[in-house]
Parts: C-alpha cells; structure tokens; sequence
C-alpha cells in the first residue's frame, strides 16, 4: 500500500463538513414543540432547509432574523425579536432553538442582552429561549450540534426528586431509525430514557391528517428539565468539546456521565448493552442477545467475500470512528479515514478501537476535503467508500460500491431510516457491505455467478 | 384558514375579489420563514452554469457546501461549475482579514484547473470584515492572465434580486471583450436558460432550424469565451426576466444590442419565442422555417396531449417558483391540460409581473408574493390543490397534505421546456395527481379528493 503524504492545501474544494448553524437546527429540531431559529440573513436558513429537506424528505421549517443591510450596519436586535414574535404568533412553539450566524457574530450582536431585553419588553406567555453561538468559521455542523445541545441542558436542565430508572442518552447526530432502536433497547432493559435530541418523529414522520405547524415527537420539554435527577448519562462520540450537555450534567447534578464510542459493530454495542446491563440490572434481554448471535453467524457466513477489502471512510468523525471499528471488525482494511472535522482526537480514538484489528493503522487525517480524499484515493487503490452521499462521484470515478450512511443522502429514497446503532444497525450495514461487494463481483464478471 | 401574518397581508391577492394593489420586491419579514434564500443565492444560481469558469465562495464553508452541484445545469464539455470552491475562512481568517487567503486560494486553484474566468463570490462576512475583493481579483488577473472578476453578493444586502443584478454586472465585465467578426446578422443570444436537463440545446436546436445563429448561451451550458463576444449578436432572448434581464439593458446602453422577452415554456409561449425571434428579424425564409417547425412539432406534441387532458380536466393547480414569468407559461400549460390554476406566487416577481398574472387567472385565484411553508399549507387545504409546482423547500409541504407535485426548479432530471417538454410536463403531472399511494393518505381518506 503506497502512503502518500497528506496535501496541504490552502482552498477548500468539495468540503466534507457543513456549517456550525445547520448541525444546532437539526438538534433544536429533536425538542418538543421546537423551532429553529437561525440570527443571521434569510439565504441561511433556506439552505440549510433545502439541504435538510433533501436528505429527510420531511418539512423543516428554520425561522429567520433576515437581515438585511442596515441591520448589519445598526446591529440585528429589533429583527431578532420582531422575529421571535413573528414566530410565536405562527407557530406557538414551546421553545425557540437561537443559532447565530456568521454574520451576527461578526457584529458582535449581544444574543443574550436582546433575549432579555425582549422578555422585559414582550408581555404574555413567552416560548422558552435557548441560544448557542454557532459562527461558521469556527468548528462544522458537529460542534453546532453538540454545543446546541449543550445549551439546552445548560440553560433548561434541573434537578428534581432522583429518577432511578431513568438515564439521559445523548446520542449525537445519529438518523431517526437510530433513535427509535435506541428507545426500543432501553425499553427492553425496563429503563426510562431520556434522549436528546430526539429527530425520530420530527424529521421522519407519518402522512398526516392536516399539516402540522410543528410535527409532533421530540425530546419532551419537562424530560429535558429534570435531566439533572437521573440516573445516568450515556453520551455517545468521543470528539465533541470538553463542556458537553453530559458533562453539564455531571458537574451541576452529579449525573454520571460515561462517554462512549457510536455503538456500531460487535464490540462497541456490547459496550453499550453492558453500560445497560449495568445501568438497569437486568441482563440484556433475550431479544438482543439473538440478534447478537445472529449477526455474529452472518459474519461468518460472509467473511470470505470482505476480507482485507480495503475501504475509504469519511464524515463526522465520531461516525467515522464507529464505521472504521466496525469494518475492522468485520475483516475490512481501512486505508484511509478523513473528516472535515479538527477535533484533534480522529486518529488517537481510530487507533484506541481498532488496536488489536488490524495489522496496521490507516491512515487517519482531520480538515480533509474531497479534492483531498480523492487525491490520496489514488495510490490506495480502495474496494469501496463509506459514508454520506457526496462521495459519490469519487466511488463513480473508481467505479468502486459507495456504501451510504450517515448524512446527507441526497440521491437515494430513505436516508432518515438508515440504522446504524447497535446489533440491529450492524446487520443492516454488514449486509450492505458484503452484498456490495458480491454484486460488483457478480457485474464485473463474464460468468455473472447466479450462486455467491 | 389560518390567517397570514399582519405585515404580510398586502403580499396576497385574491384576483376579482379585490382592486390590485399586491406589494412586492421588499426584505422578507423576519420570523416569517421565507422561502427565499438571499443575495449570494441569486448572483450563484445565475452563474453556475458558466461551465469553465472557477467559482470560487469567499467565506466560511456553509455558502460554498451548500450550493456544490446544486443546479442540474448540464455541460456539453467542461464541467468545473459542478465543483465547490471555497476559502473556508477560519476565526482568525476574520479577525485579521481573509484577503491573503483569497489570493492564495485564487493562485492555487487557477494553476491546478486552468479556467477561462474565474467568478470570486463575496458572502455576509467578507461585507462585514472588508476584505477589497476588487483589489485580489485585479491582481491575480494580472498575474494569470485570465479575468478575475468579484461578484458583490454579500448575503445581506438585499434579496435574491440584488444578487440576479450583481451577477449581470459580473458578466457584463466579460461582455465587449471577445472577437465578433464572424457572427452572422441573424444572430441572438439566450439569456436565461440554464439548461436544466439540457433544455438549452433543444431550444438552441429550434433557432438552429429556423436559421438563426446562437452566439452565447446566458448561461446554460455557458463558455467564458462566448460570453466575450455575447455582443456581437443582433438579439438578447431573454427568459427568467427576473435573473438576466439587467444584462439585456445594460449591453443595450453599451452596445445597442435589443432585447426581447419569452418563455420556452408550455406550446403557446415556445411557439410565441419562436415567432418573435423570426418576426424580429423580419426574414421571410427564417419565417417560413419557424412556421414549418411549429406546424411539425405541434403536429406530434397535441395528439399525445389529448390523453393527459382528458384525465386531468377540472384538476386544480398551485404554482410556487422563484421568479413569476415561470407562472405565466405554466398558467397557460396548465388551462391547456383543462387544469385549473387556484394559486400563483413567487420569491421575487416583479408588481408588473403580478398585475399581469392578476389579469389572466380566474376569479378567487391567489397570487403571492415571497411566501411561507404557513400560508402555503393554508392556500393548499382551501383551494383542495391536486398538484403543487415549485422546488425542493415545497415539496414536502405538498406531499405532507397528500398533494401531488412537480419539481420545476433546479432538480428536475426532464426537461420541462420546449415542445417535448410540454409533454413531459403533462406526463410528470399526471403520474403524480394519478398515483394510486394517494388513496392511503389521510386527505383521500377524508373524502376531498376526487
């Protein structure tokens, strides 16, 4: 295998990361009765939307400051809060996500000096405010989805009566068929979970009756507020910022708070059931531990086909930690592993789970964009991509399988119920993965084996 | 029917059922959850297609990330416009300036993808921090020898349109440049197609046919080169007024250069643009032509339509696109399908364009400017819509209420314009309103389809 050196270069092409405002609507979105709002000008907000809507084919409505020039110049606030009022005469929302852009914090709006100058000035009942400074020059949708979260339970979480069948999930930006698995496990454990947030009705919901101002589903708002007497926290994802919703928790309330790996693949689910086990006292249930066997039995049964098949993972880091242990594990090489992301932790979490898997470490590397990917693409000589929908024409020119996972899935039916979690997820991906690789056999072949 | 936000209610007209006196062209109101989007928008959409030109975003990743590959605007050759450039300005890129960055950026990528022109966008931050743009692209022209031309679409300052004007005045500095001698006096240039599906070389194919020479596609399959001799051509055919109809002015006070409006849309409008090109040039032999293809096409296309028509008779229709002369031709495609159109609106139709719209759509009709997912909703459970146009933000408006839709915006993989196209229009509304996944719906349920 040919190391090539990362390029350097200065202009960005074909970014792998999206802006810090779009990862904290999607996480105001998994609030019940929540609207995102977005402090910046209108075209913000109506990317972000188009950009969603593509990937979840759901509604997503981002409310905007839509400033315009003399706002700039005079400073957002009267926008801001003729926005908040507009907003709350509309859609009557129980809370009210505030992201800056990078317009208004280039300004130096005070978010936080208008929100309480508004409380002073608007009478009447006010939806709860929460605000997290996201400008796009600083960090990817990552961070906009983490710190958004982190506000959330910085500025709602309390302390109640002790819950000690309830645990907080943190789960990250993980799709709605992940959240609604997660629900299910803990529910077969006899716990009570707390998950935020929760996109699993919001951003994937039915064919309604009348149109919903704002779709139903949602982390529940008095949930949220006594996060702070549960039992535990379980946060997924090993490279958000130091101050996150979890650790929030643990310093104000003393919730426990154990960070771990994505559950994907054998070994960091088996973490996460015994994080369960131990949380609920019950061994996991029957159920699970048949789908456990069950997975370990395709494994074996479709090793042959995948073995040191050598695989380019890209995207958020922390999905991009659970892909690669999970391929590892699998008997995939990992050749390469890029994200757009700098959290300055991809490589040390890459090699920590996949240690004892594989003969060498791939080769790890932060703030990479596709021109990049593809370029270092050419001497690794990959069997498949993995990862979200904009690698696609790098797998087109290989004209190797681009397995699609994550966000965004903007050329294919059902993105928002890709499950990637646990022994459930793992099975769905494994199958994809070798069943990509039997088919691109089976169509390079002048045979067209009809038996694998 | 849920009400419309007070500062919103003169942006709504209900043709006959009222005097006209719709407002328009004003800053989206803040909380209103517009579906515009903003100033850079505009300049990018219009300039996309420029197919081997650099476009490059000056700003943080979000603007570039979210425009990559955006439009379905083919190419018959180079295709670097499918590419998203960026500066991806960092904190410190703001703090102490992002112009070092911007020449840098500029160099690497002209070395690495030899454009013929580079397009440099200025987003909100580059507005608020002062990066001199003019400066950067002057001196990177000067040291490669292609134009380097800034594009002044901060997001802010103003709407969609502020930016449709920034981008004419980006290519009009391109325009004057190139060399005109052999283009012929029956000659013309197609602004506003953005060969969507390659709908630009069916309508280049008709003016062929009837003999008139197409000197620069504006900007459908656009070339830098042809842009550099754009003036040389006796005619500007304009389409989407709203986007390119500021070049049409600006080479007619440079360069005499006339300008006619159409719309390739539906048979009576791509007819029309047929006849009128040939009338403007007043040459009987290119008449004789157009009158020839339009017979022939027409003869193909309105037997094929009786079938759609007879299905989709007394079918009602809503229209939601980005500039209003769009509705025009789709109001007529639709009447001419026995369609009913119950609702027209637009991001940024001008009070003309909607004044005219109000002269020609029934009694109770709704015509709207820059609206919302709200009013949208509301319009479309009063008005019992079968079909919803407009683009991806109203999609899933549609489809929630159990409405049938058609893309007609940058993702559409048929071609809509053109003769053909009125046929796969009618196909794509058809296969949506005749689906039978409606009958599982709620609204079906409810007994208000029919």
């Amino acid at each position: 295998m040919t190391r090539n050196p990362k390029p350097n270069y200065i202009s960005t092409t074909n970014a792998c990361k999206l802006c810090t405002p779009l990862g904290a609507s999607l996480a105001f979105k998994g609030i019940e009765g929540a609207v995102p709002y977005l402090h910046g000008s209108q075209g913000c907000a109506t990317y972000m939307r188009r950009y969603i809507i593509s990937h979840f084919n759901e509604p997503i409505d981002i409310a905007s400051s839509s400033l315009s020039e003399k706002h700039a110049v005079y400073g957002g606030g009267p926008n801001l809060k003729l926005g908040l009022l507009n907003v709350t005469k509309k859609y009557a929302p129980k809370l009210i996500g505030i992201a800056t852009t990078c317009l208004t914090e280039t300004i130096g709006d005070d978010v936080s000096l208008f929100l309480k100058e508004y409380d002073r000035e608007v009478e009447g009942d006010k939806p709860l405010m929460v605000q997290v400074s996201t400008p796009s020059y600083m960090g990817t949708h990552m961070e906009g989805f983490h710190n958004a979260v982190a506000s959330v339970v910085d500025t709602l979480a309390t302390k109640d009566e002790a819950s000690p069948d309830t645990i907080n999930i943190l789960p990250g930006f993980v799709s709605p068929a992940d959240i609604r698995y997660l629900k299910e496990v803990v529910a077969d454990f006899e716990l009570q979970a707390t998950i935020l947030p929760d996109i699993s009705e919001t951003m994937d919901g039915v064919a309604a009756k009348t149109y919903d101002k704002i779709q139903p589903g949602g982390t529940p708002l008095a949930a949220i507020k006594t996060m702070g007497s549960n039992l535990a926290t379980l946060e997924f994802g090993h490279t958000m910022a130091e101050k996150s919703g979890g650790m929030i928790l643990k310093e104000r309330f003393q919730v426990a708070c154990t960070r771990m790996a994505l559950p994907m693949g054998i070994t960091a689910s088996d973490r996460f059931f015994a994080a369960l086990a131990s949380l609920s006292g019950k061994a996991t249930p029957i159920k699970h531990t048949l789908e456990r066997g069950r997975l370990v039995d395709s494994y074996v049964d479709g090793h042959k086909y995948i073995y040191g098949k050598k695989a380019i993972v890209y995207g958020e880091e922390d999905l991009v930690v659970g892909l690669t242990a999970f391929l590892a594990e699998i008997g995939v090489m990992p050749v390469l592993c890029a994200s757009g992301g700098r959290s300055g932790k991809l490589a040390a979490k890459i090699a920590e789970a996949t240690a004892d898997l594989l003969p060498e470490p791939p080769q790890v590397f932060e703030g990479m964009d596709f021109f990049e990917i593809s370029e270092m693409a050419e001497g690794l000589e990959p069997d498949l991509l993995v990862g979200h929908a904009k690698g696609y024409p790098l797998a087109s020119k290989l004209e190797i399988p681009l397995i699609r996972v994550g966000f965004p899935i903007h050329d294919r039916m059902g993105g928002q119920r890709i499950l990637h979690l646990g022994y459930r997820g793992a099975q769905s991906l494994f199958d994809l993965v070798v069943n990509a690789m039997i088919a691109k056999k089976q169509s390079d072949s002048p045979v067209g084996y009809a038996y694998m | 029917m849920e009400a419309a936000l007070d500062e919103r209610q003169d942006q709504i007209h209900r043709t006959g059922e009222q005097p006209f006196n719709l407002v328009c062209d004003k800053d989206s109101l803040a909380g209103a959850v517009s579906q515009r989007a903003c100033v850079f928008c505009g300049s990018r959409v219009v300039l996309y297609p420029i197919a081997d030109a650099l476009h490059l975003v000056h700003g943080p990743i979000g603007c570039a990330v979210y425009t990559w590959d955006i439009r379905g605007a083919l190419s018959s050759g180079p295709e670097l416009h499918r590419l998203s450039f960026s500066t991806d300005l960092q904190e410190l890129d703001v703090i102490f300036g992002g112009e070092k960055k911007l020449y840098a950026a500029l160099t690497e990528l002209i070395k690495r993808h030899s454009p013929k022109a580079a397009f440099v966008y200025a987003t909100c931050i580059v507005g608020i921090i002062g990066d001199d743009m003019e400066a950067i692209c002057k001196r990177v022209e000067a040291e490669t020898g292609i134009p380097v031309i800034p594009v002044k679409s901060e997001g802010f300052m103003g709407n969609k349109r502020a930016g449709y004007t920034a981008a004419c005045n980006a290519m009009a500095r391109l325009i004057g440049t190139g060399d005109t001698s052999t283009i012929s006096p029956h000659s013309i240039n197609i602004l506003g197609d953005f060969n969507l599906a390659g709908e630009i070389w069916m309508i280049r194919d008709y003016f062929k046919k009837i003999g008139v020479e197409v000197v620069a596609n504006i900007t459908g399959d656009g070339r830098v080169a042809d842009l550099q001799r754009a003036h040389g051509a006796a005619l500007n055919v304009v389409q989407c007024s709203g986007s390119t109809m500021d070049l049409a002015k600006i080479m007619e006070d440079d360069y005499g250069v006339p300008s006619i409006r159409v719309s390739y849309f539906g048979v009576e409008d791509m007819a029309q643009a047929l006849y009128d090109v040939a009338g403007h040039f007043g040459d009987a032999e290119i008449l004789r032509r157009t009158q020839e293809l339009v017979k022939g096409e027409l003869e193909v296309l309105l037997p094929k339509l009786e079938f759609y028509k007879k299905a989709l008779t007394g079918k009602k229709a809503a229209i939601y696109v980005g500039g209003s002369f769009k509705a025009f031709s789709l109001v007529k495609a639709f009447r001419l399908l026995g369609m009913d159109v119950v609702m027209v609106g637009s991001q940024t139709g001008t009070e003309q364009e909607y004044r005219e719209l109000a002269e020609i759509t029934d009694p109770g009709t709704i015509i709207v400017d820059d609206t919302n997912p709200l009013e949208l909703t509301s319009f479309l459970e009063e008005k019992d819509v079968d079909i919803f146009v407009g683009g991806v933000k109203e999609r899933p408006i549609a489809y929630k209420l159990g409405v049938g839709f058609c893309d007609h915006n940058h993702e559409r993989k048929e071609a809509l314009a053109g003769f053909s196209g009125m046929l796969n229009f009618s196909e794509e509304v058809y296969a949506s309103v005749m689906s039978p996944v409606w009958r599982f719906t709620e609204r079906f349920q409810k007994g208000e389809a029919k």
